[in-house]
């Protein structure tokens, strides 16, 4: 057995194990999503899935990246991601805020 | 069962599921997210089926746009609260029918069709070399069907007419869309200024790299659109009035453009028919203009009538 799949096994067996920690946190803001009663806590919810569930998967792509041009995009297009799902972030929680202000929620 | 056709086995399922959900909604907002829902799937769809250049498009402007529209469409109605005239089991059966009937037919011709077809990929790879660029959809659009091209940009050109054509007397001329009220420095104004550059520099690459690979003028002019509205909506830039004649040689150029290298045509080989030697250069300066022609359209589109004056 050589020792260059050994080390292909490793990486595919990295990818997994980090391909599933993303998995976690998309299901626990799914699950966030569903369940928590009011905006703010949902989006708090999601937020995480943007951030490190993309992560996670983001990381777990770039093992298996053919060549480094293809690795830059993953890191662009992940970049992207997280800026855009902040700015929407804020706009949902402070339109929700003007909507709806905090003291006058349900308990 | 492999790996890609279970994920194949549920994307289908996913696609019937969110398809039934979107059509079955009781309400007008979760319907049109649920349609954006079926738009993202459709791209994923198509990129299974190795038609990027497809699920681009679908992306774009099957998801993006068109929910942008219907949500703008949906905001507008929602100020009226009108009472439909008829009960709506009623209103839907007259609909649904019809549709059934379409879709089971639809069913019948995919399953009756034969399980290889040859295509048009042999015949459009060989004359490939005389329309100067590399990627096949390309040179389909703009080259051996390029009248169902033309015919989309003036399609989309009718559509802005259309839209125009809703002002009232006393406001033509004018901008369209509300007055923006974003917060200097806000979240939404930062974002505005970080993007465009980025945005400008993909939607460049996707009108240009579609000579070669996959990417083009609705692709790249949807991108662009999007730039617009994002920097328009954080307040940096206001909505042009439609009166000026910039923005009205901008939305008529990309059309223009191509019906003039059409009728040239005429006079060498036929209507639509692009002289071989000068094919490449001709074929990404109408991209080129059609990427222009397609942003403004689109952003004009979602902007709706003129609302204030110039």
């Amino acid at each position: 057995m050589s020792w260059g799949l050994d080390m292909g096994s490793a990486v595919d067996a990295a990818t997994i194990a980090l391909l599933a920690a993303g998995i976690v946190f998309f299901v626990a803001g799914t699950v966030g999503l569903l369940r928590f009663p009011d905006v703010h806590s949902r989006l708090h919810a999601l937020t995480k899935a943007d951030n490190l569930g993309l992560g996670f998967i983001t990381v777990a792509l770039l093992l298996q990246a053919p060549d480094a041009w293809k690795a830059v995009k993953m890191l662009f297009v992940w970049l992207l991601t997280m800026l855009a799902a902040a700015t929407v972030a804020q706009l949902f929680a402070r339109s929700a805020l003007v909507a709806r202000p905090p003291q006058d929620r349900r308990p | 069962m492999t790996a890609p056709l279970a994920f194949d086995l549920v994307l289908c399922l996913l696609l019937i599921g969110v398809g039934l959900a979107a059509v079955l909604a009781r309400d007008l907002f979760a319907a049109i997210v649920l349609f954006i829902v079926y738009g993202l799937f459709v791209a994923i769809g198509w990129v299974r089926l190795d038609a990027v250049d497809v699920a681009l498009a679908e992306a774009a402007i099957g998801a993006g746009l068109s929910g942008v529209l219907l949500l703008r469409a949906a905001g507008l109605l929602g100020q009226r609260s009108e009472a439909p005239a008829q009960p709506p089991h009623k209103r839907h059966f007259g609909s649904a029918l019809p549709c059934a009937a379409i879709a089971a037919v639809l069913a019948l011709l995919s399953l009756l069709l034969p399980d290889t077809i040859a295509g048009l990929r042999g015949p459009v790879g060989e004359n490939l070399a005389a329309t100067g660029v590399g990627n096949s959809v390309t040179a389909v659009l703009l080259d051996f069907r390029g009248y169902d091209t033309l015919l989309e940009t003036v399609v989309l050109f009718a559509a802005l007419v259309g839209v125009w054509s809703l002002t009232p007397d006393q406001l033509w001329g004018g901008r369209p869309g509300l007055k923006e009220h974003a917060r200097i420095d806000g979240v939404l104004t930062s974002f505005g200024r970080l993007l465009p550059p980025v945005g400008l520099m993909i939607g460049v690459y996707l009108v240009w790299i579609g000579a070669d690979a996959p990417g083009g003028a609705f692709q790249a002019g949807t991108v662009l659109a999007s730039v617009w509205m994002l920097a328009i909506m954080a307040g940096l830039v206001d909505a042009p009035p439609v009166s000026r004649l910039r923005l009205r040689l901008a939305v008529a150029v990309g059309p223009l453009l191509f019906l003039a290298v059409a009728s040239a045509g005429l006079f060498t080989g036929g209507f639509l028919v692009i002289p071989a030697a000068q094919a490449k250069t001709i074929i990404l300066a109408i991209e080129a203009a059609l990427t222009l022609s397609i942003a403004v359209t689109l952003a004009l589109l979602v902007m709706g009538r003129p609302r204030r004056p110039a």
